[in-house]
């Protein structure tokens, strides 16, 4: 009786402590990322679909042979805290630069990342205004979204970090054109006014836009064209003056060789080819390919009149995050509180 | 080991050894006892603890600060109002349902039996895009709620739907007929039957399955994301407030309107668990315990 006594407790004891010492140890495997030709990529969730084409073309190069890839993609700012949480990344490639600086702050990032030619940034594109097909409501410009019956769907810049491009890209267009900060408050008032949904990510929004949520969407240029690609029955406008989106992209302290050419590849011509026929704007404008799903699949990135940059027109994301958005005193955040006692 | 086993089957015995106290926990059942413990600690007592633990991080003041913002303030309570509305809802049909599965008779009953789990098994956001195309501004019904109240109510409906139906149904399947009969022979009407025989010996199930929904409503998120719309003040809810603190870095904000659902929640449980004994003491003693104790009515169901 003693002895089976002894086993029966024992047993289990052993086997949860091993189990235990087994979660650990994934745990630590998995925070130790990129054995020799395994790339590890966390990037935001429309790079899940544009990544496959430039990867392909990686591989196909001397450096990129043989190299094997981890990919995760989900919303920018859960996927920058998924790697201070300990999620194995060789690069990281998020919708906004402050979801890299929190990596950087962690030390997990090196301080000089945007110290390259391209600043950090690894794609680009412009907030587009999306209309139903045939656009019936005439939408061609930012003042057309406030006129009455106009019903607009926006992801919520509070729950996703990438909506927060839209929101400013319809504040700056006032200051583009010479009006003053109330003046675009005022603006983003009646734009609240008139806003029929704010879900809580880019593609819940473009979901329920779809579902026939609305009159206007606002959303990135390169989402417009991949989704229209893919066979989305919409149209969608390039305003007159709207903001240039930069998504960042860096390497982790742990990054190893073939992350480093894969790297320098998504930044080369090629690598940004690949890109722009995803609908994303190159960053070498010397690049120009033919884009399927774009208004003009052979002129697929027009130039708007005003190109507002976050660095030049909202001084860096660092000061636009709080002035904008801050939790208390953002003014965004206070604009759409007040929509809701309307 | 396992001549303790089997005695423990033996009723008399597991009695008697009941009766000397917890020193007669068997080996197996320390053991059963212990993992048990282990396991639900570590899946809910300490995250919970630590989501009270951050919430506490903030002091009273920021707390308070986080509580009555207006958007957050707002969107508690319309995440309570809209609760507790389809919990009443689910109370009063999900008993329907139960008692239809139960009773009735009818073509495509098992199919029913089966699907009722559906809103349960299914990806909370499937469920939204399903009602987004059913109830959104492309309806082929021709009913729009989308972006308003009644899309947050229809959703939390939709995924809590099985909760009371779960509960009730085993209960009602146990219950003997015999004593309706009985009641009815003694003139009681099928109203009076319903109300004073099969109702109390359902209200704990009831209750159990009222908790269970009213929990996951005050708690959905995915459902409602694409129907709602989230707008402040109107349709946006708790859950959604959690995610925005949380995407700005305010992980103390976020466990605080957290720990003020896990409070809600509670008191809401503990109510209906005081309400359900209330409600069920004086008819058990009066109306139940005669019937259910009379030899005779047990022998014959032995025949």
């Amino acid at each position: 009786m003693s002895i089976k006594w002894k086993s029966t407790v024992l047993t289990p004891v052993i086997g949860a402590v091993a189990g235990l010492a087994a979660l650990t140890g994934c745990a630590t495997a998995g925070a130790t990322s990129g054995s020799a030709d395994q790339v590890s990529i966390v990037g935001f969730s429309v790079m899940k679909t544009a990544n496959a084409q430039v990867l392909k073309d990686f591989q196909k190069t001397a450096a990129g042979k043989g190299v094997g890839f981890k990919q995760s993609y989900g919303a920018s700012g859960d996927q920058s805290r998924a790697v201070i949480a300990g999620l194995g990344a060789d690069e990281v490639h998020l919708s906004l630069e402050p979801d890299v600086t929190k990596l950087v702050e962690e030390g997990i990032v090196a301080k000089d990342w945007k110290d390259g030619a391209n600043k950090g940034v690894l794609t680009q594109s412009v907030v587009v205004i999306v209309v139903r097909k045939g656009n019936p409501k005439h939408i061609e410009s930012w003042d057309d979204l406030t006129k009455s019956g106009v019903k607009i769907v926006t992801p919520n810049p509070g729950s996703s970090g990438s909506a927060k491009w839209n929101i400013l890209a319809a504040y700056g267009h006032v200051i583009a054109q010479g009006g003053s900060p109330a003046d675009a408050s005022a603006y983003l008032t009646k734009f609240f006014k008139n806003t029929a949904a704010l879900p809580g990510s880019g593609k819940d929004a473009t979901t329920a836009f779809e579902g026939g949520t609305g009159d206007v969407l606002l959303s990135y240029e390169n989402e417009a064209i991949e989704a229209r690609a893919s066979g989305a029955d919409f149209d969608y406008v390039v305003p007159e003056q709207t903001l240039l989106i930069q998504n960042t992209a860096a390497l982790t302290k742990d990054a190893d060789k073939a992350a480093k050419a894969l790297f320098k590849f998504q930044l080369s011509k090629q690598g940004q080819s690949d890109y722009a026929e995803q609908g994303f704007r190159p960053l070498d404008s010397s690049i120009s390919v033919d884009v399927k799903g774009a208004n003009d699949p052979k002129q697929p990135f027009p130039t708007p009149k005003t190109l507002l940059t976050i660095d030049e027109d909202f001084n860096g994301w660092a000061e636009a995050n709080t002035k904008y958005f801050d939790e208390k005193t953002g003014i965004v955040t206070k604009l759409i509180a007040a929509s809701g006692k309307s | 080991m396992s001549s303790l086993d089997i005695s423990a089957g033996v009723p008399g015995t597991a009695r008697r050894r009941r009766a000397r106290g917890h020193r007669a926990l068997g080996v197996g059942s320390t053991l059963g006892l212990g993992v048990s413990m282990i396991w639900f600690s570590l899946l809910v007592l300490i995250p919970l603890v630590a989501v009270l633990i951050s919430a506490a991080g903030l002091g009273l003041g920021g707390l308070w600060e986080v509580v009555t913002s207006p958007q957050t303030a707002a969107a508690l309570q319309i995440t309570v109002l809209e609760s507790v509305a389809v919990t009443a809802v689910n109370v009063v049909m999900g008993t329907a349902l139960a008692w239809v599965l139960v009773r009735d008779r009818f073509w495509g009953k098992r199919l029913l039996d089966i699907v009722i789990d559906v809103p349960f098994a299914l990806p909370t956001i499937v469920a939204g895009l399903v009602l987004l195309s059913l109830y959104g501004p492309s309806s082929p019904l021709g009913v729009d709620v989308a972006n308003t109240r009644y899309a947050v109510f229809l959703a939390l409906a939709f995924v809590t739907l099985p909760f009371v139906v779960r509960t009730v149904q085993p209960v009602l399947e146990t219950l003997e007929r015999d004593v309706e009969e009985a009641a009815a022979s003694l003139g009681a009407s099928r109203m009076v039957t319903f109300r004073r025989v099969i109702l109390p010996s359902l209200v704990p199930a009831i209750a159990a399955g009222a908790a269970l929904s009213f929990a996951r409503g005050i708690s959905e998120y995915g459902s409602l994301v694409l129907l709602s719309g989230n707008l402040p003040g109107r349709t946006e809810v708790a859950s959604v407030r959690v995610l925005t603190y949380i995407e700005n870095g305010n992980k103390g904000a976020a466990a605080a309107v957290a720990a003020i659902l896990l409070l809600v929640a509670l008191t809401v449980i503990v109510t209906l668990d005081l309400l359900q004994r209330r409600l069920l003491t004086p008819q058990s003693a009066s109306l139940r315990s005669p019937l259910r104790g009379d030899p005779e009515r047990t022998a014959s169901r032995g025949n």
